[in-house]
């Protein structure tokens, strides 16, 4: 009966790797989000709309601001397929026209609050002591004030405009992502790989946009994919109340704005551009819901 | 001899997941005598909480026992509905965990759980389980056991909680006392009163220990016979001085080789047993220690061995077992082909001239 | 490296030189938690210095200290001639060329988002040493071969990898810059019994073919006996003794230590049988709250008290037997505690 010689050290050259874990973190994050149903939904409806949004830069069925290429108040029909409003403009073309608004408005303040809730959110969790002391007092200033009167405001001393709703939007949302980067980087930062990161000669910067706020990004993309929400539905508020982006741009809010006025007599003017809004944001939170639980690390599949 | 307080016949535990079936115990057989202490050794994976937990019949969704008899006083446990099994756990079997801390209720007093403990097995009246519960503080050496009765989890340190454990184990005077790595979160010379209080408690007592560790050392203290498991499977089991003396089984003589022991000489180089455990999911074909073997034939590949006495009751499930392996290193040499071998230095025990009997007498000088 | 080199080298300069270190904590208005005491010690070029103690003893913060990862109340820390607690910014970021660590969690140590790859090569990135591309391959290549991994895995995640894998990984990437001193913190404490005797001897051969110097800080007075040269033993923020590690288990001159040693279990039926706990009374106390003189004398089966023992604090210093020891009856220690019949 021979002994076979004693395995080498150096077959320690594993053949395979060994732990059955996740395949990758974002993959196994994608499968998981590609079994909710509604969060599916929600992603179709939103590319749908994104498409509608991108084909109204360069077509519409009618001009947004052609006047009277419709009776007014008139119903939807065959040849306008969503009706006319109070002077006679295809409402359909006007709420594609608005889609690109609502959409752009929501991207882009969700892309500001990122950044400045990225960069102040890691700036007050990783220095802490009086840094954070201050910030979060900033932070907690903004947030004892009611959003409509900062918005207001920011409209009333900077004037009517699409750049100026997007930064008043975003000057009452960024303190949720701020606090939330915050948090997390105050976990974070007490990691062993960060301090291993550390004791090998990283400097700051290197860790907290090299180590920290990858490993943070789970939690921000779900806060920044309830921004967008939040933006659009301010924005609709601004235009409803007469203060959001000066017409002739038509935006939802606007929109359902006149139609309230003539509700009793053409109901369509508002319920669509309600419709739209509706949808739009709920598909938006059905999505953040479906990757807060698909990023969740504690969820047992 | 009288009859075993626990025979355990062909345990198979199995977990039903998402990547697999993961096959954590397979094929456990062992028994249990009134008052005895055994011991289930091995590393992270091998089966031994699995097996304790499948005793209790506490194993969780996805896993089930498949197949098996665990006999506890004449009754088949795996046969008895919920109700019956709750009443002997607690009650003629009692389990303490690593980790007293989440074990324990943190807003409710030790005393109040402790009492809990017995009323849910026995009518006694309130104010002689209070007494009772002071009694058994004692028992378990907390000191001023009359007020920190009273105390609520957070106010006592580590191993007084376990104490507490251990207390709360005891109350209703069961038969079996099973510990899962009762002292792994615990400092080692806090360790070494709770093993010295268990060793007591199964003096005074009569309770038989069921002590599930990975650490050699406290099995030799406590323990009179142990199980070593690897991979989901008992490879070895007996009396506690044959298996140090001469281990049978490979892995069991290789793991005893591979721990730094404070009184031997330091310039001996540990023994590292190379490669990994197995994947319970796809496990190896034969022996499931033949890819780490250094004593294995060609019948290990593609027969798994059979538990079989290999000395007067020492058990092993093994094809070549290490009397045979030094017969063959005596004629022949075996190439150790370590990074530390280029140096001289050689794993204890791997030299050709070694006296078997003799293997661990590392005397300190 | 032999006991004999180490000795012959006495006449260089220490690698690493620790001078009365005490580390604070503030615990609310007016406390404070003495997590290090006033801790001096020397380490020579090519030792393994054992640390070692139960939870509570200070020797993690010790360890963070000694690096910078944590600033030192007071004290200093002189590396290679340079007092590294005096830095600041680029300077001491700079000194940590020669001070590595291997930490103790092989799955919190590791970047779970980055590749092993990138891992092993941060140290080199962050100091500019390498380029990326084919340089950076074949070092972080032939890093891995060292630890015994495959090379070709430099593209995988953390994730892939089992426990002692991960810590291989940890090891390769403390190594990445030739430090003249690796600080190893509980590296092979969450690790399998089996597995723990690889990294030992993985250890143990790096030393000797690169010629490191190792701080061994672990509780697991076995496996830091077996690798150190010499081991110190801390209790609430003191070193109670140091002692060569051959010479630990015969001989003691301080209580604790003896204790310790008495409580630690041996994987052999007939020495366990034989052997005798020293009871140690109470529990250790909260580093809040500690004792004045000596800091043992609460629990100590020996202590005078009331006396010297509770008065007044007894100094490290040399024994008859050559440990270092601070016990005011040191003498008594071996005669008057029995551990074995």
């Amino acid at each position: 009966m021979a002994v076979v010689a004693a395995p080498r050290a150096d077959q320690e050259f594993i053949s395979s790797t060994v732990v059955r874990e996740q395949a990758s973190l974002w993959r196994d994050g994608l499968r998981r989000l590609r079994r909710n149903r509604l969060a599916l939904v929600s992603a179709v409806y939103l590319i749908l709309l994104a498409i509608v949004a991108l084909v109204a830069l360069v077509w519409t069925p009618y001009p947004t601001s052609a006047i009277g290429v419709a009776p007014i108040y008139s119903g939807p029909s065959g040849s306008h397929l969503l009706g006319a409003d109070e002077l006679g403009r295809d409402l359909l073309s006007r709420l594609m026209a608005g889609a690109q608004i609502s959409l752009a408005v929501g991207l882009l303040s969700a892309a500001i609050v990122l950044g400045i809730g990225v960069v102040v959110g890691l700036t007050a969790g990783y220095f802490r002591g009086w840094v954070d002391g201050v910030i979060s007092t900033v932070i907690n200033i903004f947030y004892g004030i009611p959003a409509l009167l900062v918005a207001l405001l920011m409209v009333t001393v900077l004037g009517r405009s699409f750049t100026n709703v997007v930064i008043a939007i975003s000057a009452t949302v960024w303190m949720d992502v701020a606090r939330l980067v915050r948090g997390q980087t105050l976990s974070l930062r007490e990691r062993e790989y960060v301090e291993a990161a550390r004791a090998s000669g990283a400097r700051n910067l290197k860790i907290l946009f090299g180590h920290i706020l990858p490993n943070a990004l789970g939690p921000i993309i779900v806060a920044v994919t309830f921004v967008i929400p939040s933006a659009i539905l301010f924005e609709a508020f601004l235009s409803y109340l007469g203060v959001g982006i000066p017409p002739p741009t038509p935006t939802w809010g606007a929109i359902a704005s006149e139609g309230v006025q003539a509700l009793r007599l053409s109901p369509h003017i508002l319920l669509f551009p309600s419709l739209a809004l509706s949808l739009t944001l709920l598909a938006f939170n059905f999505l953040g819901d479906g990757l807060r639980d698909a990023f969740d690390p504690r969820q047992k599949r | 001899m009288t009859r075993p307080l626990l025979e355990v016949r062909d345990l198979n535990t199995h977990f039903f997941t998402d990547d697999g079936e993961v096959k954590a115990v397979r094929g456990v057989s062992f028994n249990v005598q009134p008052g005895e202490t055994v011991g289930i050794v091995g590393e992270s994976g091998c089966g031994k909480s699995v097996t304790a937990m499948s005793l209790l019949g506490l194993v969780q969704r996805p896993g089930r026992v498949v197949h098996g008899e665990i006999i506890f006083k004449g009754q088949d446990l795996l046969k008895l509905n919920k109700k019956e099994l709750r009443n002997i756990r607690g009650r003629d079997i009692a389990m303490i965990f690593q980790d007293p801390l989440s074990s324990l209720n943190p807003v409710l007093r030790i005393g109040f759980q402790i009492n809990e403990a017995m009323r849910a097995h026995n009518k006694i009246p309130r104010r002689d389980i209070s007494r009772r519960g002071i009694d058994l503080l004692k028992q378990v050496r907390v000191p001023d056991a009359e007020h920190r009765i009273k105390d609520f989890p957070h106010q006592f340190s580590g191993g007084m909680r376990q104490r507490a454990m251990i207390a709360m184990g005891l109350s209703n005077k069961p038969d079996l006392l099973i510990a899962d790595e009762p002292t792994t979160a615990l400092d080692v010379t806090v360790q070494a009163q709770i093993l010295e209080l268990l060793r007591d408690l199964n003096e005074q007592t009569g309770a038989a220990i069921i002590l599930i560790t990975h650490n050699l050392g406290i099995v030799a203290g406590l323990c009179r016979r142990v199980l070593v498991m690897y991979a989901g499977e008992i490879v070895e089991q007996g009396p506690v001085e044959q298996i140090f003396d001469s281990p049978q089984h490979p892995y069991t003589w290789s793991l005893l080789r591979s721990v730094p022991r404070i009184d031997s000489d330091r310039q001996e180089r540990l023994l590292s047993i190379e490669g990994l455990p197995p994947d319970l999911i796809d496990l190896p074909v034969g022996c499931k220690f033949n890819p780490r073997c250094p004593f294995r034939v060609e019948r290990c590949f593609t027969e798994p061995p059979v538990i079989e006495e290999v000395a007067a009751d020492q058990q092993a499930a093994c094809w070549v077992t290490m009397k045979r392996a030094y017969e063959d290193m005596n004629a022949a040499t075996i190439e150790d082909t370590s990074p530390g071998a280029a140096s001289g230095v050689h794993p204890r025990g791997l030299r050709p001239e070694a006296d078997p009997t003799a293997a661990l007498a590392e005397s300190p000088q | 490296m032999t006991d004999t080199a180490v000795s012959l080298l006495a006449v260089t300069e220490p690698i690493l030189r620790v001078v009365n270190v005490v580390k604070h904590f503030s615990a609310g208005v007016g406390a404070s938690v003495k997590a290090v005491d006033g801790v001096s010690f020397d380490i020579m070029p090519g030792e393994t210095v054992g640390l070692v103690g139960e939870s509570g003893c200070g020797k993690s913060t010790l360890g963070r200290v000694i690096t910078q990862l944590l600033p030192a109340t007071s004290g200093e820390v002189i590396l290679d001639g340079v007092d590294i607690t005096k830095l600041r910014g680029e300077k001491l970021r700079q000194q940590r060329k020669q001070l590595q660590i291997i930490f103790q969690d092989p799955y919190a140590s590791l970047d779970p988002r980055m590749t092993v790859g990138d891992i092993i090569a941060e140290p080199l990135v962050n100091f500019k040493m390498i380029g990326r591309g084919k340089s950076k391959d074949a070092r972080v290549q032939e890093l891995l071969r060292t630890v015994g991994l495959n090379p070709y895995f430099n593209n995988r995640y953390p994730h892939e990898f089992s426990g002692g894998q991960r810590q291989r990984i940890g090891i390769a990437r403390a190594l990445a810059l030739n430090p003249k001193i690796i600080i190893c913190d509980e590296p092979v404490s969450a690790l399998d019994v089996s597995i723990q005797a690889q990294i030992i001897n993985l250890l143990e051969d790096l030393q000797r073919e690169f010629h490191l110097t190792y701080l061994f800080i672990a509780h697991d007075l076995s496996v830091v006996r077996h690798i150190s040269n010499r081991v110190m033993v801390m209790y609430l923020g003191r070193i109670c003794e140091v002692a060569p590690s051959d010479d630990l288990y015969r001989s003691q001159d301080h209580p604790y230590t003896r204790a310790l040693l008495s409580s630690i279990p041996v994987p052999d039926p007939r020495i366990e049988s034989h052997r005798r706990l020293v009871e140690l009374s109470g529990e250790i106390p909260s580093p809040r709250k500690p004792p004045s003189g000596c800091l043992f004398h609460t629990r100590c089966p020996i202590a005078q008290v009331p006396g010297v023992c509770a008065d007044v604090v007894p100094p490290l210093e040399l024994k008859p037997d050559g440990h270092l020891a601070s016990c005011h009856f040191s003498d008594q220690v071996r005669t008057k505690i029995a551990v074995s019949i």
